[in-house]
C-alpha cells in the first residue's frame, strides 16, 4: 500500500484500469483524485483512456456475419434442416 | 457493456442433444464468435474457420459442460483457444505469452497529452476515424489483442476473461492496462493532429 501514498504520475498510470472500472476501494480512489486534481497530464491521460474505451464499444456498423457464412456454418453441423427459422 | 442479451436457451436441452436447441444457441452466439474470430485473425476466410471449430468443439464438448462459468464465457474460450491455435500455426514466430505491447516497459508512459476527449462522437467516429480505431485495435500484439476484445468489446468482467483464457486475473489486468495504454496511444496521435488542425483553421 506504502507505494501509493505519494501519488505520484506513475503510480496513478499503474491503477489507471482498475480506477476506471471502479474496481478500487475508496481511500485509493480518494488518493487518486487527490493526485488528479492537481496533475494535468495524468486528467488528460485518464480521460481519453476512458473516451478511447467508450469508442471501442460504441456499437456502429458491427461487421455482422454474411448469410453464406451462416449457411456453411449450419452445413458443418449437419443442421441444414434448421437453417430456415433465423 | 455490450453484451448480447442472453436468448432463452435451455441448457438442459443443449446438454440432452437437442439439436434445434443448438441451432439456436448459434444463431443467439455466432455474430460474436465470428467478430472475435475476425479481429484476432483478420481474414474472413481464417474467421470462418474460427467460427466453424468453435460450433463443432462445443457440439461434442456440450454432454459435459458443468455449468461452472456461463455457456457464453465458455464459448468465448473454446473460440479464443481456436484462435490462438491457428495464429500459433500461422505465425510460429509470435510469442502469445508476450504481455508488453513492445520490448521495453518505457513504452507504457505516456507520450501524448492532448485531450480530444471532447471532441463529439460522430467527429470521433468518421469514416477515417473508425478506420484509425480498428488499425490500432489490428496493431495490438495477439496477447495483448484478446484480453482486450473478450474485456472491452464483448464486455466480459476480469473474471471472466481470466477464465476464457485460463490466465490469472492479476495478468489479465496487466496486459488490459497495457493493451488501453496503448490504444489510447495511437488515438492521441491521430485525435491531437486533427485537433490542432482544427485550432489553426478556427
Ligand atoms: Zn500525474
Amino acid at each position: 500500500m506504502t507505494e501509493h501514498t505519494h501519488g505520484n504520475c506513475e503510480n496513478l498510470l499503474g491503477s489507471l484500469s482498475e480506477y476506471i472500472d471502479g474496481e478500487l476501494n475508496p481511500e485509493l480512489c480518494a488518493e487518486i483524485e487527490k493526485h488528479l486534481a492537481g496533475c494535468e497530464n495524468c486528467r488528460v491521460v485518464l480521460n481519453t483512456t476512458k473516451r478511447t474505451i467508450d469508442l471501442v464499444q460504441t456499437p456502429t456498423e458491427n461487421p455482422a456475419m454474411p448469410t453464406d457464412v451462416r449457411e456453411r456454418l449450419f452445413k458443418r453441423l449437419n443442421l441444414d434442416d434448421y437453417l430456415n427459422p433465423k | 457493456m455490450i453484451k448480447p442479451m442472453p436468448p432463452e436457451i435451455s441448457l438442459e436441452a443443449l446438454v440432452a442433444g437437442d439439436r434445434a436447441e443448438f441451432a439456436r444457441l448459434v444463431d443467439a452466439y455466432s455474430d460474436p464468435i465470428y467478430r472475435l474470430g475476425l479481429r484476432m485473425l483478420g481474414t474472413p476466410q481464417d474467421a470462418e474457420d474460427v467460427l466453424q471449430n468453435t460450433f463443432l468443439n462445443a457440439m461434442i464438448h456440450l454432454p459435459k459442460f458443468e455449468g461452472r462459468s456461463s455457456l457464453l464465457t465458455w464459448l468465448y474460450r473454446i473460440a479464443s483457444n481456436e484462435a490462438l491455435m491457428l495464429i500459433r500455426k500461422k505465425k510460429p514466430e509470435i510469442n502469445l505469452e508476450d504481455v508488453s505491447p513492445s520490448e521495453s516497459d518505457e513504452d507504457l508512459k505516456p507520450l501524448q497529452f492532448t485531450d480530444w476527449s471532447a471532441l463529439p462522437e460522430d467527429e470521433l467516429l468518421s469514416g477515417e476515424g473508425k478506420q484509425t480505431l480498428d488499425r490500432a485495435i489490428h496493431t495490438l500484439p495477439e496477447s495483448l489483442r484478446i484480453v482486450f476484445l473478450l474485456r472491452d468489446v464483448e464486455g466480459l468482467s476480469i473474471k471472466e476473461t481470466a477464465e476464457a483464457l485460463n490466465l490469472t486475473e492479476v495478468n489479465v489486468k496487466t496486459r488490459l492496462l497495457r493493451a488501453r495504454l496503448f490504444l489510447r496511444e495511437q488515438l492521441s496521435s491521430y485525435y491531437g493532429e486533427r485537433l490542432a488542425h482544427e485550432v489553426q483553421n478556427d
